[in-house]
């Protein structure tokens, strides 16, 4: 196999030259998944973009009423950043649940996302927060919720020469937080055979206001339940609200059926780990559920 | 292909070499540069034995490109000891004989540095998860685990000024 050649660019207008002028160039951030995917063969690009150099790309910032996170930021480095860890504790628990610290240390969300595995960790928790990226690309910049961007397990919607520069989330919540759990068959390195999501939003009183569930490695994509959120809103997290919810995530589940675990298994869990962080975020709020 | 020209420091030392463009740093530590401490197990980022220190952060130096490492500072294991005075958490391995084939081995001593060069005091929960991405298929781990206690507990001693530590 011929090594593909190598590119560091310096802006993002010189990396869309390079992808768009090549079909077969791929952007490189973090690598934890490209560089395992060129060395098995699965993937066989012409050319890599590094996307690392691009100034910018890297780090967490605040942009007015947003929190913007460069495609080549770490995961690790999220922790980093004392007001995004406050304000999506779920968000940062997700992305640092992936691989080991040597993975994280380069490991990106946005790669996460681009990689479009159904079992990614921080998309859910990046789809629950109401992410959304912003996609340059030959035709200009384009800003989507980060669940238009996979498509199907390792397919996405990005269209030729186009790749994630930043994802952006709300910054100066009011009264609510977020949740990441997952259920793997060991304690770390490990793939996700189930994950939830919640980001839940609470009025004075602690009735919920706002709520957004979504799902990992239950169905070919990461999935938002809207019933799932519905379920919550105008209650005060009774039993009969977290029942309807996990009910709702448990349809929402179109799950495979392999050696990590049973279709039956993953639906029963899906609605289990829901539950329990829909608990945890309305915790974090200051609201007993 | 053409060859890329790398500048980088290793251990400390201004270096440069010759790379395919696809080749990882690993092979250019291990193949050109002769440094053959890292280790490859996997070569997709699970085992570990290949960790290094990049910029001050560890990483699996199978998954890094090694036209990344332009500017960069890269540490390996054998820029651990200090001449030919071994770090504590090398001596710690010996004395608990956390090590049986070693072929894991400078992944975790390079691992468990970098965790104690920025936490001298971890609990034992924190060591075996920042030691997580480390497989070791031949001690069980908790021989490693007390070995980076204990070096833990070394350096804090070394860093205690005379003055100040307790009376014996």
């Amino acid at each position: 196999m011929p090594s593909p050649a190598f590119h560091a660019p310096d802006t993002v207008e010189g990396a869309i030259a390079l992808l768009a002028a090549d079909p077969l160039a791929r952007p490189l951030g973090g690598g934890t998944d490209l560089i395992v995917q060129v060395r098995s063969g699965r993937v066989t690009p012409s050319s890599i973009v590094d996307l690392k150099r691009i100034g910018g790309l890297s780090g967490v910032r605040r942009d007015g009423e947003a929190f913007v996170i460069g495609a080549a930021t770490p995961c690790t480095s999220l922790k980093d950043d004392a007001q995004f860890s406050a304000a999506w504790p779920g968000v940062v628990e997700a992305a640092n649940l992936i691989g080991s610290v040597q993975v994280r240390n380069r490991a990106t969300m946005a790669g996460n996302l681009c990689n479009a595995s159904p079992a990614a960790d921080s998309v859910p928790a990046l789809v629950a927060a109401g992410a959304t990226c912003v996609i340059a690309g030959p035709a200009g910049r384009r800003e989507v919720p980060v669940e238009a961007v996979p498509v199907a397990p390792g397919r996405t919607s990005l269209a030729a020469g186009e790749f994630v520069i930043e994802i952006r989330l709300p910054a100066g919540r009011r009264s609510g937080s977020d949740a990441y759990l997952r259920s793997i068959p060991r304690t770390e390195m490990d793939i996700a055979v189930v994950g939830t999501a919640a980001n839940l939003e609470f009025d004075g009183e602690g009735t919920c206001t706002s709520a957004r569930i979504a799902l990992g490695a239950v169905a070919p994509t990461v999935v938002l339940v809207e019933a799932a959120g519905a379920a919550l809103i105008r209650t005060r997290l009774d039993d009969a609200a977290l029942d309807a919810m996990a009910e709702a995530v448990r349809a929402a589940c179109d799950p495979i059926d392999d050696k990590r675990g049973t279709i039956s298994y993953r639906k029963a869990m899906a609605g289990v780990l829901a539950r329990r962080a829909v608990r945890i975020a309305a915790e974090r709020a200051g609201v007993k559920a | 292909m053409n060859k890329i020209h790398v500048n980088c420091a290793v251990n400390g030392d201004a270096t440069e070499f010759l790379c395919d463009p696809g080749a990882t740093l690993l092979d250019v530590l291990r193949d050109t540069l002769g440094l053959t401490g890292s280790k490859e197990g996997c070569g997709s980022g699970d085992c570990g034995a290949c960790t290094v220190v990049l910029d001050g952060e560890m990483v699996c130096s199978c998954l890094v490109l090694a036209p990344e490492a332009e500017g960069r500072s890269v540490a390996t294991i054998e820029g651990v000891a200090e001449g030919s005075v071994l770090h504590p958490v090398q001596q710690k391995f010996l004395e608990h004989a956390a090590l049986q084939c070693g072929f894991c081995t400078p992944g975790f001593i390079v691992a468990a540095k970098n965790l104690l060069d920025r936490n001298p005091d971890p609990t034992e929960t924190e060591v075996r998860y920042w030691l997580a991405g480390n497989l070791c298929r031949c001690t069980g781990y908790d021989k490693i685990v007390r070995a980076v206690l204990a070096a833990a507990a070394e350096l804090r001693q070394e860093r205690t000024p005379a003055c100040t530590r307790p009376r014996q």
